[in-house]
């Protein structure tokens, strides 16, 4: 059963009568069978007809690959119509991933000797549109002997193929390059527009091109000098009264990519801009695209001072205009300007906030990057007023970018951290769960910075916090400080805010209600969970309350919370003594340090772990809420070291064992290792068992004469594949008479295990004389090292 | 560099699809849903710059039609805006009054058309008579 096919202006009126998806689908598969039919054993002469249709289908977005071949069967007939068709087919259907697209090639090599131009131009725009890399470099020599072709018709066509040429084999440059300075003196505007397209493409893959071609700058600028003149207008090319403004762009985008960083080349185009931006009417749109143009190449090229000001003033001229598509462009060029000429973008801020306000998103996000940019340390206060106006009303996708904006500007010009602290509370409030996180941990460290003003925040906080808890961030920095300084909230007054009588209970009723809520994220409830725990020490009733929570979570489902309940559980129960210490305020946090959830952990761990040794210094300190941090985090169990015994109950007993059970299982016997004159120096030594590659050695300097020892130094050295931490002395005075020794501690890992040697030196000043020793330390036990 | 010349009608229905750079053929399909409605969402107060993806969208709307050009970073967009409005221009005066069923009808002159005047995404020529001097030749022989 053969359907007589159908015409395309049939086929057409079908789709379009067809009320349903499917039905459509349905017409144009049968049509489809059909095509494929003719395809197979069809009449050549309506091939044509049958490859419309197809594509016609094909723009429809239906699959076509099939008419691949035919394309090529109907490029290879001799008829213009087949070839026309056959051209098109090939444009939409074929493009370098489909292995049928290289028998083009010898096509196009016949048509393009063939001296029909219509022909021609078909194969020149199909070799430009879908030509690969090697059909280029194989028709590359027909293509160039085109270009020196008497009709302009053909130059045109071949100079942008000569474009696309270059693109996909950039080694051809070299064969297009003498041409083109033959190309510019045409009158043709077809080839001139052709030409500086080509140039500028070459100037741009190729330095050497670009030097090359600055030779040219005059004839261009007096080329477009002719353009703009009206004794060169020709009302051939003129839109709207401006002679040919596709072409003034072109020479004006040339312009500025030879000019860019070159002084010379720069002064001979400043007259000409002038001029161009002066005459030119921008009453109508296509004017207005010729000044544009002419701005952009201001800015970028070297240009004299009254020309960037001149510039300046006609981009704040377009963003007084009431055409929407002008402000736009005004915007996104005085962003390009803003970095280099600053005050004189500053100028037009006024109008730039103005844009702010616009209800076109383009506009509106041009405007905010603008007004971000134009932040500055005497105009903060205005501008965030403005910006966070802009913050409440604006679209979702521009919140983020606002939010960090706003934030970003505060910190750098902040005039008083009330006003910072203020500013990152709004915005919290206002766009919280946009904001990034590390934007709580800033906050927390810049609160915690500013003593005097932690009763405001924190009362400011409980009101944000009593009105709304869904806000992520927010919710965690008001726990935090809640827990931080939650006497001073419920203390009674401060000056700067209105007088706020909180009662105790209202508070662990708010937290509690923040554990609660199903908006919470976990980590929120974590820091709600730790506030409470603080606040146990901070409020004068008793505990009931806070205990009992405590406990309830210490079955919750989520691990994090679990642990942390079940922590603060043992707090309450066995080690009540120590809970007003471990729960004291935090101190100061470096910057960058991590999150201030685990910041908080660290002091409280820090406080069970620290050795019994003398005084922890710096680096000692750091050393372990480092170990911490690798081993802390959301893991809950084990990995806490060092556990002791192994005991029954779980790891976190461990813990708070640690600062009562003795540290080593068998001690190492002291060891005395120097005496003169009744200075003597003892050595003992500890291995804590966690770490089995570190030895502490303390040494002790004790003074049995009658003078004192003083300006007293102790340095150690030990093998290279021994690490030694030499830490700060408790003295360097050894009073008479057994006075008060003084002790150093040396720290040394040894993670080969080798055997331990120790070199000490010893300076001090004696009975009035310095004295220096060097020593090796001999019998050092073999505990020390083994 | 232009990458796509796109007319879709209100209802979706692509009239005219030429793409400068290859894209897959069901990406072009989503491509051309997502530009008619970030187009058809503006107001005609909104200036007709969108910014989509990585390039950037110029559009002009001629009664039930819309003309969406894709180009990347480097093309001014005042100008292309300008070249739409020439292009239309030239489809008038071949068609005379042209609509959209012209259009629909004539697909293959109209991709003539655009090749005069675009040539890999570059223009190439804006004088009306000299675009559509080869296309009436074109209908000279065929009549004959």
């Amino acid at each position: 059963m053969v359907m007589s096919s159908l015409k395309l202006q049939d086929l057409i009126e079908e789709i379009r009568g067809a009320k349903t998806q499917a039905q459509e689908r349905e017409v144009i598969q049968k049509e489809c069978a059909h095509i494929r039919a003719s395809f197979r054993d069809g009449d050549p002469l309506h091939r044509h007809r049958q490859l419309a249709k197809l594509l016609y289908v094909h723009m429809l977005g239906y699959p076509a690959h099939f008419g691949q071949m035919e394309c090529l069967k109907l490029i290879a007939s001799p008829r213009f119509i087949d070839k026309r068709v056959g051209y098109l087919g090939a444009m939409l259907l074929l493009d370098e991933r489909q292995d049928a697209h290289l028998l083009i090639t010898n096509s196009i090599k016949n048509d393009l000797s063939q001296g029909i131009q219509a022909v021609q131009g078909l194969a020149l725009c199909t070799l430009s549109t879908m030509g690969s890399a090697e059909m280029c470099r194989d028709l590359a020599t027909e293509v160039e002997k085109l270009l020196l072709e008497r009709s302009p018709y053909l130059r045109k066509k071949a100079v942008l193929t000569a474009v696309h040429m270059i693109r996909k084999v950039p080694e051809l440059s070299d064969t297009f390059l003498p041409v083109c300075a033959k190309l510019l003196h045409e009158r043709h505007h077809g080839v001139l527009l052709g030409t500086i397209t080509l140039i500028t493409e070459l100037c741009e893959r190729s330095p050497a091109a670009l030097k090359h071609f600055r030779k040219v700058v005059p004839q261009l600028v007096q080329i477009l000098r002719t353009l703009v003149s009206t004794t060169g207008y020709s009302t051939e090319h003129s839109i709207s009264g401006v002679s040919d403004p596709f072409l003034q762009v072109q020479i004006l985008r040339l312009l500025r990519i030879l000019g860019r960083n070159h002084e010379e080349s720069s002064e001979s185009m400043n007259d000409l801009l002038a001029q161009v931006a002066t005459n030119t009417d921008t009453s109508r749109n296509a004017g207005s695209a010729v000044l544009f143009e002419t701005v952009l190449t201001i800015v970028d090229i070297r240009s004299a001072a009254g020309l960037r000001v001149l510039a300046v003033n006609i981009l704040g001229r377009f963003l007084l205009n009431s055409d929407k598509n002008i402000r736009y462009v005004a915007l996104t060029s005085l962003l390009r300007l803003v970095q280099s000429d600053h005050s004189a973008v500053q100028r037009h801020r006024p109008t730039v906030v103005e844009c702010l306000r616009e209800p076109d998103a383009s506009l509106s996000r041009r405007a905010l990057e603008l007004s971000l940019a134009l932040v500055n340390s005497s105009n903060v206060r205005a501008m965030t007023q403005e910006l966070q106006g802009f913050l409440e009303t604006c679209p979702l996708d521009l919140r983020a970018d606002c939010a960090s904006g706003i934030l970003l500007a505060a910190e750098r010009f902040a005039p008083t951290k009330r006003w910072h602290i203020d500013t990152i509370l709004r915005v919290l409030t206002m766009a919280g769960t946009h904001v990034r996180d590390d934007a709580v941990a800033n906050l927390t460290q810049l609160i915690g910075g500013a003593q005097e003003l932690h009763a405001y925040s924190v009362r400011r906080l409980y009101s944000a916090l009593a009105q709304d808890i869904s806000q992520q961030p927010l919710v965690q920095v008001a726990a935090w400080c809640i827990g931080e300084y939650g006497d001073l909230l419920l203390e009674g007054s401060c000056e700067e805010t209105e007088p706020l009588q909180v009662e105790e209970e209202e508070v662990l009723a708010l937290l509690e209600r923040v554990l609660q809520s199903h908006v919470s994220l976990p980590a929120t409830r974590g820091y709600a969970l730790t506030a409470l725990m603080k606040l146990s020490t901070r409020l004068r009733g008793d505990n009931n309350r806070i205990r009992q929570v405590v406990s309830i979570y210490g079955s919750c489902l989520d691990v994090e919370l679990q642990q942390r309940a079940v922590e603060y559980n043992t707090l309450f129960r066995k080690y009540d003594h120590m809970r007003a210490a471990i729960l004291e305020k935090m101190p100061l946090v470096e910057r960058g340090g991590p999150q201030a959830d685990e910041e908080v952990k660290e002091s409280q761990e820090g406080t069970r772990l620290l050795e019994p040794a003398p005084v922890p210094t710096e680096p000692q300190a750091s050393k372990l809420l480092d170990l911490l941090d690798l081993l802390d985090g959301p893991s809950e169990d084990s990995q806490q070291p060092p556990p002791v015994d192994s005991s029954p109950e779980g790891t976190l007993i461990h813990l708070l064992d640690l600062p009562c059970a003795p540290l080593t299982p068998a001690p190492i016997p002291n060891l005395k290792v120097f005496e003169r004159e009744g200075l003597q120096l003892n050595l003992s030594f500890v291995r804590p068992p966690g770490t089995p590659t570190l030895l502490v050695i303390t040494v002790t300097a004790t003074n049995a004469s009658e003078g004192d020892v003083t300006h007293f130094i102790c340095q150690a050295a030990v093998p290279k594949s021994f690490q030694l931490q030499l830490q700060a002395p408790s003295g360097d005075t050894v009073p008479a008479q057994g006075g008060l020794p003084v002790t150093q501690v040396l720290r040394i890992l040894n993670p080969n295990k080798a055997p331990l040697r120790l070199k000490l030196r010893l300076t001090y000043n004696h009975y009035g004389q310095s004295v220096q020793e060097v020593f090796e330390v001999n019998n050092l036990p073999v505990e020390t090292w083994q | 560099m232009i990458k796509f010349f796109l007319m879709v009608n209100k209802q979706g229905q692509t009239r005219l699809s030429k793409y400068y750079e290859h894209v897959d053929i069901h990406k072009r399909t989503l491509l051309e849903t997502e530009v008619i409605k970030s187009c058809l969402s503006r107001s005609s107060e909104q200036c007709s710059f969108v910014e989509y993806k990585d390039f950037k969208l110029i559009y002009r709307q001629y009664a039930a039609l819309f003309i969406v050009v894709g180009v990347n970073d480097t093309e001014n967009e005042m100008a292309i805006y300008e070249f739409i409005h020439n292009f239309v221009e030239v489809l008038d005066d071949y068609f005379s009054r042209v609509s959209e069923l012209d259009i629909m009808f004539n697909l293959d002159k109209v991709h003539i058309i655009l090749d005069e005047m675009l040539l890999n995404g570059c223009i190439v020529e804006t004088n009306r008579a000299r675009i559509l001097a080869p296309l009436l030749i074109l209908d000279k022989m065929s009549e004959s």
